[in-house]
């Protein structure tokens, strides 16, 4: 990115002055490299958000940014509905929900290492991943409408998992307002086979090895050492989010000239939030959450599942769940804003009344996704993340590279055996995914966190490597 | 020049082009590189057809209807296509798909598509070349 563009407003922090149709500047969180690093692209979608009706503050840009398609990955913006404020299809994305989740085994790095390649061969056999595979939960039309109602708490009532885990989801694992009969047959068809999957692309199933404490207050009541193992989960809503994201946005698009929103880019396909057309995404988006939810709650259990045969004395806990592609309604000073988080976290700082009493003193845990050979990081939200950004963080360590060129630089059994003589075991059904998510196709997550923490978004309390990835 | 297609760099997805002597070609083409994002579209076995209709206002959007419409049945059905038929009018779109039913074992597919975005959406023609493109979020 060209940084005339740009007014320095500190070390980590740039501002997008107003121009053109913009109706708030834009602010982007990153260090002059990263910065650097960002596609134009980037600062094009930032201007464009900047652009629709009833934005509040700012168009925010993380420290992970990269060029999506409408918002910029890595986009966050708050929409007032009094003012005209919109919600966006394209603003949250296809992948409705996807987050991590991150469980605390209660083993030792040894423990597991010790039996390693057996953990890994039974996690690849009990987790469905990569295109073609199938879950083995089917669920009939009243079943399926329970869980768009009842996303973890429904998993957790229907067997899959313990109550204890809902506590440390975002929503207490069940999204409010969800209308499933704004999910589409075609949107139930396409999850018929789909609860209890992976999926494929940057998803993952990883076991991780504590390595650094940065944070030992925060640490401590998250309940991490260093050795500790945790097995973390990246993936969304799978076939039924896709479908909703799908069909939304070809409405919101058609209706454009019903709402007068002039758009500088289709992709950001928007409709007024107290609009027949915003309510019905609304309800069916936070359907799609709670399949989210449910879906990464039904991993959850078949994780467990392995642990129990392999290392039956692991306890698997859940420390918490967060979803980075999100729309949602929130109180911020006072107003209800309806914040679009695409490809960034919440990070609600300490005291937040929506954190369960166990994380009240120190603030939600934000789970950063690295590559498969590097680092995943731990933040805590802070009190100074809700003056940043609405309370939100990055979510991941963002691509460097396309699919197209990883795929011409890189052969996924190099790969493969290249971080198997590091110590990490890789499973996937696809060789040339592996090669498009090489760990060199990502940017530094180091430097990304780094930033985060140096901004304020987020504190750093721990960083664990990989010993075993599940790639789809 | 012949009908083909391509791919575009985009940092975290892939975009599509289609390229063709016929505004229907450049269709077809851009479901063949769909098609080969997930894997090789020479592996795919032509054994049975499904049909894909869709209508919308416009070339860029019936071009995103279309790719849309066979997401949803890849997705659906489980399966993958090799070979596309496509007939225009005015604001419609009559396509036939040839595949067969995903084979992990055979078609290695690297990925799988969530949807066809407006990013970098175009259809146009320029000195008797039809091209038709998106970006895709995978």
């Amino acid at each position: 990115m060209d940084l005339g563009l740009l007014k320095r407003r500190g070390e980590q922090e740039w501002e997008i002055p107003l121009h053109g149709a913009m109706r708030v500047p834009g602010v982007i969180f990153a260090d002059e490299a990263l910065v650097r690093q960002m596609d134009d692209k980037v600062y094009q979608q930032a201007v464009n958000v900047a652009t629709l009706p009833g934005i509040v503050s700012a168009s925010y840009v993380m420290p992970d940014a990269h060029w999506g398609y409408g918002f910029p990955i890595g986009g966050v913006a708050a929409f007032d509905p009094q003012q005209g404020g919109v919600v966006s299809a394209g603003g949250v994305g296809f992948d409705v929900s996807c987050g991590v989740r991150c469980l605390q085994s209660g083993l030792s790095g040894a423990e597991v290492r010790a039996v390693q390649s057996e953990l890994a061969d039974a996690l690849y056999a009990q987790i469905p991943a990569g295109l073609g595979s199938t879950g083995g939960v089917e669920l009939s039309d009243e079943q399926t409408d329970a869980m768009l109602c009842g996303g973890a708490r429904w998993a957790v009532q229907s067997g899959w998992g313990e109550a204890r885990d809902l506590e440390r989801i975002e929503e207490c694992g069940q999204m409010s307002g969800a209308d499933p009969s704004q999910v589409s047959s075609r949107a139930r068809l396409r999850q018929r086979a789909e609860m209890g999957t992976l999926g494929s692309g940057n998803h993952y199933l990883e076991v991780q090895q504590v390595c650094d404490i940065f944070d030992l207050r925060a640490a401590e009541a998250f309940g991490l050492q260093v050795d500790d193992v945790l097995v973390a989960i990246h993936c969304g809503s799978r076939g039924l989010g896709h479908q909703v994201g799908t069909e939304f946005l070809q409405r919101m698009a058609m209706a454009e000239s019903v709402y007068g929103i002039a758009l500088a880019d289709r992709e950001l396909a928007c409709a007024p939030i107290h609009s027949e057309l915003g309510e019905s995404y609304l309800g069916a988006m936070r359907a799609a959450i709670n399949c989210a939810l449910a879906n990464r709650q039904i991993l959850t259990h078949l994780v467990r599942e392995v642990f129990n045969q392999v290392l039956p004395r692991a306890t698997l806990k859940l420390l918490y769940d967060v979803s980075h592609n999100t729309c949602k309604s929130e109180l911020h000073a006072g107003r209800e804003l309806y914040v679009h988080r695409k490809g960034a976290t919440r990070a609600l700082g300490p005291g937040h009344p929506q954190l369960p009493l166990a994380l009240q003193a120190v603030g939600q845990p934000v789970l950063i996704g690295g590559s498969m050979g590097t680092e995943s990081y731990i933040l805590v939200g802070t009190h100074s993340s809700e003056r940043h950004a609405f309370a939100s963080a990055c979510h991941g360590a963002g691509r460097q590279m396309s699919r197209h060129q990883a795929a011409r630089t890189w052969r996924g059994r190099a790969v493969v055996e290249a971080l198997a003589g590091r110590g990490i075991i890789v499973r996937s059904p696809s060789l040339r995914g592996i090669a498009e998510e090489a760990p060199e196709a990502y940017k530094d997550v180091t430097s990304v966190v780094n930033c985060a923490d140096a901004a304020g978004l987020a504190r750093k309390v721990a960083r664990t490597q990989p010993l075993i990835c599940i790639k789809g | 020049m012949g009908a083909h297609w391509e791919h575009f760099a985009h940092a975290a997805d892939v975009g599509i082009r289609g390229v063709g002597a016929t505004k229907a070609q450049a269709f077809e083409q851009a479901a063949v590189a769909m098609t080969a994002v997930v894997t090789d579209p020479g592996r795919v076995t032509p054994r049975q057809m499904i049909r894909v209709t869709c209508a919308a206002p416009d070339d860029e959007l019936l071009l995103a209807e279309w790719l849309n419409g066979l997401i949803f049945e890849m997705s659906a059905r489980r399966m993958v296509f090799g070979r596309f038929l496509v007939q225009l009018g005015p604001g419609w779109l009559r396509g036939q798909a040839w595949g067969e039913p995903v084979d992990r074992g055979r078609h290695h597919p690297a990925v799988e598509i969530k949807g066809a975005t407006y990013t970098e959406l175009r259809v146009a023609c320029a000195n008797g070349v039809w091209l038709a493109q998106t970006v895709l979020d995978v």
